[in-house]
């Protein structure tokens, strides 16, 4: 196993060792990658998680059988709905005891069936350099996502040959399609030149299929008009004259409004999901769509595609800028387009009411750290209020910056993400904006940052509250608040302090920039507990259900 | 102008997809690799999707690292086309084919106990007669009845020997190949 991970070029794993997956851990001895010790299993996966979204490569993680396993169910599923591709290497009881309800068992692969792009279940020895090397090509191909090897103890022992194997694996039932059909194409490239309020709606495909540039290249022939999901942001370079913001429940009036009146759009791994279409029969009324992505399922899944394009889209969209350029398009039919959407973007800015005294707006502060890392930070975050105020203020330039959970929306990767992105990234600042209510999910995991070195930046926007249930309540539920409160428990700098973390807390704005400055200047991990305005609401947002034109704040 | 691309014009000349819902019976032929777990992925899948699976066969084929699956689901309630693109992004579907029903040869077998008091018996063994069936077990009171073809033969059937006291019946799902040219 160790061999075959070699030739994968595997640098870190992940993990934590158990009786049945003793004999993997007694071969990471002086293996070739280091292998990092996380705190809880959760934390690992999401750690192999966050250094697969920083680094575009395949994220490992190792865990022995039974609880182990168990513990990630959670990463595994993030990685399949946000599509990371991850390796989860997991030890099983001895062959002989399977099936008997041994000790430490569980059927982690029959758990995993409906949340796994693949798994494979080694039962002989011999299978393992194979189910490796099958298990790369699967979770880095095509569509990412998610797989499990899951080995019996007693296999994992065995002595076996293995020749390296550097061959790309044949298998008979995988075949991802990468490029588009050039027809299909052309078609596409006379829809746009026809287009007069066309909208390009990039996804977090864009980012897998390392296009940005692409994209950018597309979008600048003649000025048409981009929107990003919350998965696609930084897969164009933001701000710009071009980009109207993120799309969805909580994007711009711009972009949502610019859906809604849209003839054409063209989605580019982009999957359309609720948040975005929210009332499915009024989604974008008046649009025809252009749908490009490399899992043909995705086609025309939530909503009919009129021209379908099954595949990569980096060279989806090299071969469209091309004919599309080549088509001279005429950019002035965009002229009245443009004036309309300026006119949205002039009267609904992005906005918030700063506060008269002292205290900390949630938005103010993403803004001072937009400020302080000149938009260049990665930023991973966790699941609520704070993860949208991040994906609102602050400005991503490149791709592979903004690490969060989108379609799993799972509270506690925030920390875990940032771990795992440092040491893909170990040359960038890597900030985790996090809420209360996350970070307690996974906080164990500061001692992985403060053992091993990880220099991660904690901004924790404390507001006492789980404040996007907290918002939900009020809006939808009469104000009937239940189960929110986080009070004043822990105490986070003494937690952090307790952990070997630095740690300091700012409640008074004027201290802000400072505050955050100096938590960023730091030389280890470091936690700075941002007391914010409990009762801020996020803005605007379509209520879940309701179409574009309906936003609301 | 090019062949592949039609001079369009105006964006109104662009349909949308269709094929969501078909409003007929659809009958699947999955090659799958003969692995452990493909059956629970691919029931797992179905359930999970929301579809209902009419029926299922699966057996062997002339590739002993092969299995056939022969699915039966109804295209009025589920949309075809997202159940095969999600049956071929397993990895241990090899292949997968929507038969065209021109172009099939669908075969089901059932078994029929009947109840077959002497006075009835006679009618019971000329309806399997006619529908070439086998009366495989006989008792004083009850009668079971062999009958293989396709789905809808198996339902006449069904209703012939219903009002006679139908005791228990059993349905193998159908299974089925493509028709090969005539010519060859
Ligand atoms: C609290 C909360 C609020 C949210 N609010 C919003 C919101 O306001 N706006 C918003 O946008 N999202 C929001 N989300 C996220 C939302 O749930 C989805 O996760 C997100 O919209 C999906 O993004 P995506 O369409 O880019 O797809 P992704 O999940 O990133 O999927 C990528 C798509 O690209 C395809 N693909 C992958 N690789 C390639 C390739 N090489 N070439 C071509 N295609 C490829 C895949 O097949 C897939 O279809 C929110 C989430 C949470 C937790
Ligand atoms: C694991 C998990 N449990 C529950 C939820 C439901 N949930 C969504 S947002 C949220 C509150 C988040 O609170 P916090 O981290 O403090 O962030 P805030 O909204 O206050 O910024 C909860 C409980 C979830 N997304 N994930």
């Amino acid at each position: 196993m160790m061999e075959a991970l070699k030739v994968e070029g595997v640098e870190y794993i992940f993990g934590i060792p158990g009786g049945a997956n003793l004999p993997v851990y007694d071969a990471v001895h002086g293996a070739d990658f280091t292998h990092i010790h996380a705190r809880h299993e959760q934390g690992a996966g999401h750690m192999a998680e966050g250094y697969a979204k920083a680094s575009g490569r395949v994220g490992v993680t190792f865990a022995t059988s039974g609880p182990g396993a168990t513990n990630l169910v959670t990463p595994i599923a993030d990685a399949q709905m946000d599509s990371v591709p991850t390796v989860f290497i997991t030890g099983q009881v001895r062959t002989d005891l399977i099936g008997t309800d041994g000790f430490q068992e569980a059927d982690i692969t029959g758990i995993t069936y409906p949340i796994v792009k693949h798994s494979l279940m080694v039962t002989e020895a011999s299978q393992i350099p194979e189910y490796v090397h099958e298990a790369f090509q699967i979770a880095s191909t095509g569509r990412p996502g998610p797989v499990l090897i899951d080995v019996p103890q007693d296999l994992g022992r065995a002595e076996i040959d293995y020749e390296p194997n550097t061959k790309p694996v044949e298998l008979a039932g995988y075949k991802p399609s990468v490029e588009g059909n050039i027809n299909q194409i052309k078609i596409a490239a006379k829809a746009l030149a026809s287009a007069t309020r066309p909208v390009i709606y990039a996804g977090g495909g864009v980012i897998n299929a390392e296009a940005s540039e692409e994209l950018r290249e597309l979008c600048l022939v003649d000025d048409l008009p981009v929107t990003c999901t919350l998965m696609g942001l930084g897969s164009f370079p933001a701000p710009n004259e071009q980009w109207l913001g993120m799309l969805g429940m909580h994007g711009t009036r711009a972009a949502n409004y610019a859906m809604d009146e849209a003839d054409l759009i063209v989605a580019v791994g982009a999957r359309f999901d609720d948040r975005i279409t929210g009332k499915l029969s009024e989604f974008a009324p008046n649009a025809k769509f252009i749908h490009i992505d490399i899992d043909p399922a995705e086609i025309s899944k939530n909503v009919a595609a009129h021209i379908p394009i099954v595949g990569d889209a980096k060279a989806v969209l090299t071969a469209l800028t091309s004919e599309y350029r080549a088509l001279q398009p005429d950019g002035t039919r965009l002229a009245e387009w443009w004036g309309r959407i300026s006119e949205w973007r002039k009267e609904y800015p992005l906005t918030y009411k700063d506060s008269k005294d002292s205290t900390i707006k949630p938005q103010a502060m993403i803004e001072s750290l937009n400020r302080a890392t000149n938009g260049e930070a990665i930023v991973t975050s966790d699941v609520g209020q704070h993860q949208m105020w991040v994906a609102q203020y602050y400005d991503f330039p490149q791709p592979r910056r903004w690490i969060n959970s989108g379609g799993l929306g799972t509270m506690g990767v925030g920390l875990p993400f940032a771990i795992g992105a440092k040491i893909a990234c170990p040359q960038e600042t890597v900030v985790c904006v996090t809420g209360d209510g996350s970070l307690i999910m996974t906080v164990q995991e500061l001692a992985t940052a403060v053992s091993n070195d990880v220099p991660v930046k904690v901004l924790l926007m404390n507001n006492g509250h789980y404040g996007m249930v907290r918002q939900w309540q009020e809006l939808f539920w009469d104000s009937k608040h239940v189960a929110i409160e986080m009070g004043e428990s822990p105490d986070w700098v003494k937690l952090a302090d307790a952990f070997g973390c630095a740690a300091a807390r700012v409640d008074d704005k004027a201290d802000l920039d400072q505050a955050i400055s100096d938590t960023l200047a730091e030389e280890g991990p470091a936690l700075l507990d941002v007391r914010v305005d409990p009762t801020e609401n996020c803005y605007p947002m379509i209520p879940a259900g309701a179409a574009a034109r309906d936003m609301v704040g | 102008m090019d062949s592949g691309a039609p001079n369009l014009t105006e964006l109104d000349q662009l349909a949308a997809e269709t094929g969501s819902l078909t409003g007929r019976k659809h009958l699947l032929s999955l090659t799958v690799e003969n692995k452990p777990g493909v059956l629970a992925r691919i029931a797992g899948l179905f359930s999970r999707r929301g579809f209902n699976i009419d029926t299922l066969a699966v057996g062997p084929t002339e590739d002993p690292n092969f299995s056939r699956m022969t699915i039966t689901i109804d295209g009025a309630k589920h949309p075809i086309d997202q159940v095969t693109k999600q049956l071929n992004k397993l990895i241990n579907v090899v292949k997968l084919r929507d038969m065209e029903p021109r172009e099939t040869t669908a075969r089901e077998m059932a078994l029929f106990k009947v109840s077959a008091p002497v006075e009835s018996r006679h009618e019971i063994m000329q309806f399997a007669e006619i529908f070439r069936g086998r009366v495989v077990d006989v008792s004083r009171k009850s009668m079971t009845v062999e009958v293989t073809g396709p789905a809808d033969k198996i339902e006449a059937f069904e209703r012939m020997v219903r009002p006679h006291g139908l005791i228990e019946m059993v349905r193998t799902g159908e299974v089925a190949l493509g028709r090969s040219p005539a010519d060859s």
